[in-house]
């Protein structure tokens, strides 16, 4: 069936059966690849996006129910220009080694620092526990994303 | 996995959302934020042949404070819950226990009547039905009807939800500002399903001992359960040592956990003691 929505501030219209979850709706019919699938049944938290506004994960929502959202992917969220200050903080703190969790992690943490610039560490530590991680053990992840707060604080995370 | 194949329909009002189930002969399924019913298709423990998506029917996600109580929409969100700041005195229990509903991206979607028509035996949601009294109101294709949560939770994953029903509401009662109250439950990881987990009220009268006490477990059986030996051990009593020690012994005697991966019937049954005791000290403090 017919679906359309916005995806990092683009209309599409595409043509899915129902079962097709979001995920594999971004990756295969949209080829926005940097969604990752870990899991697939809302365990690990690689599939992450925002759905309007919301970090969501995108295993557990059909494509059918994007009907006239506003979808962002980890693609939405950095620019060819310079890396964002949430992607210089990751660098900075060693916050990835392999990085096929890090796209949930940084949809995750943009959504948390644009609601929440003001968050504090427990508040951090309690919202990534939804994303895993099986190099870094957390502690530069957590790191990173209090790191990032001063950009969020000031430009809304944007370069 | 992925999906097994079915249909999809969204319809804009409660009634088409009624014919639809009723049209499939108990195998179509209401999806409201998916957050259980999505791994249950992954995993193909359901394969329904049509899904109807409650998201566009309207007034279904409201949050509604009254004399009478609270009356929360069935398309409300964890979320929500955590926003509303009059849910602090009006149901500090609720608010308390939906603090440890999974994970942050789920409490975006997830919906408290869908995780009630999930009736997970671990969840808190229907814990807090149980142990609150709640009513359930549903809709179908005979009419509308609120079901006490005593009658509702049949086993885990079984309700008495006809298969053309949909869940409207999760009414609770009025909460009393001196009420006293606990939530606590074990999981060995944040937003895991708890091993065990306790909701309890009372409402002290004016000599300062306990009436009324509501206890409800989760985890710890196939359903969420009141424990009315632990709610005797309280009821008439100041809440000290002495009772404190023996409502956590009662709860212990009166629980039949069951044996998982995750931990021993004997373990479940110390735990939900140890619980009892926490969240009545926390309740008295």
């Amino acid at each position: 069936m017919p679906v359309q929505f916005e995806v990092n501030g683009k209309s599409v219209s595409v043509e899915v059966e129902p079962r097709l979850t979001l995920a594999d709706c971004l990756r295969q019919n949209l080829r926005l690849t940097g969604t990752h699938l870990g899991c697939e049944h809302g365990v690990c938290g690689a599939c992450t996006v925002l759905v309007n506004g919301d970090a969501v994960r995108s295993c557990l929502m059909l494509a059918v129910q994007a009907e006239g959202a506003k979808v962002v992917t980890v693609e939405g969220l950095s620019n060819d220009a310079d890396l964002t200050p949430l992607q210089k903080s990751f660098r900075k703190h060693h916050a990835l080694q392999c990085g096929f969790c890090t796209p949930g992690f940084i949809t995750t943490a943009h959504a948390l620092l644009t609601e929440e610039p003001d968050c504090d560490a427990d508040r951090v530590r309690d919202v990534l526990s939804g994303n895993i991680c099986r190099c870094t053990g957390y502690i530069s992840i957590v790191e990173a994303v209090l790191d990032a707060r001063s950009a969020y604080k000031k430009t809304g995370g944007g370069p | 996995m992925k999906l097994p194949p079915f249909e999809y329909a969204c319809p804009a009002t409660l009634s088409e959302a009624v014919a639809l189930l009723a049209s499939h002969d108990g195998d179509a399924k209401a999806i409201a934020g998916g957050q259980s019913l999505m791994p249950m298709l992954a995993f193909r423990v359901a394969s329904p042949s049509l899904l109807v998506d409650l998201r566009k029917l309207p007034g279904l996600n409201k949050i509604a404070i009254d004399s009478d109580g609270v009356k929360l929409g069935a398309m409300v969100r964890w979320r929500d819950i955590e926003d509303d700041e009059r849910l602090k005195t009006a149901h500090p229990l609720l608010k308390a226990a939906i603090a440890h509903v999974a994970h942050y991206q789920i409490r975006n979607r997830g919906t408290v009547g869908g995780s009630i028509a999930h009736a997970d035996p671990a969840a808190e949601m229907p814990g807090i039905a149980m142990t609150c009294d709640a009513g359930i109101a549903v809709t179908g294709k005979s009419g509308s009807r609120v079901i006490k949560a005593a009658d509702f939770f049949l086993g885990a994953l079984t309700t008495a939800l006809e298969p053309d029903e949909i869940i409207t509401e999760i009414r609770l009662p009025a909460w009393p500002q001196s009420r006293r109250f606990g939530f606590q439950e074990f999981a060995r990881r944040r937003g895991d399903f708890a091993m065990a987990g306790v909701a309890l009220y009372y409402d002290p009268d004016p000599s300062g001992k306990a009436s009324n006490a509501h206890v409800g477990v989760i985890g710890v059986g196939d359903r969420p359960q009141r424990l009315t030996a632990v709610e005797a051990a309280i009821n008439g009593n100041t809440i000290d040592e002495a009772t404190i020690a023996r409502a956590a012994a009662a709860a212990s005697a009166a629980v039949e956990p069951q044996q998982d991966i995750h931990a021993s019937a004997a373990y479940r049954r110390a735990l939900t003691g140890t619980l009892v005791e926490r969240a009545l000290k926390i309740a008295a403090a």
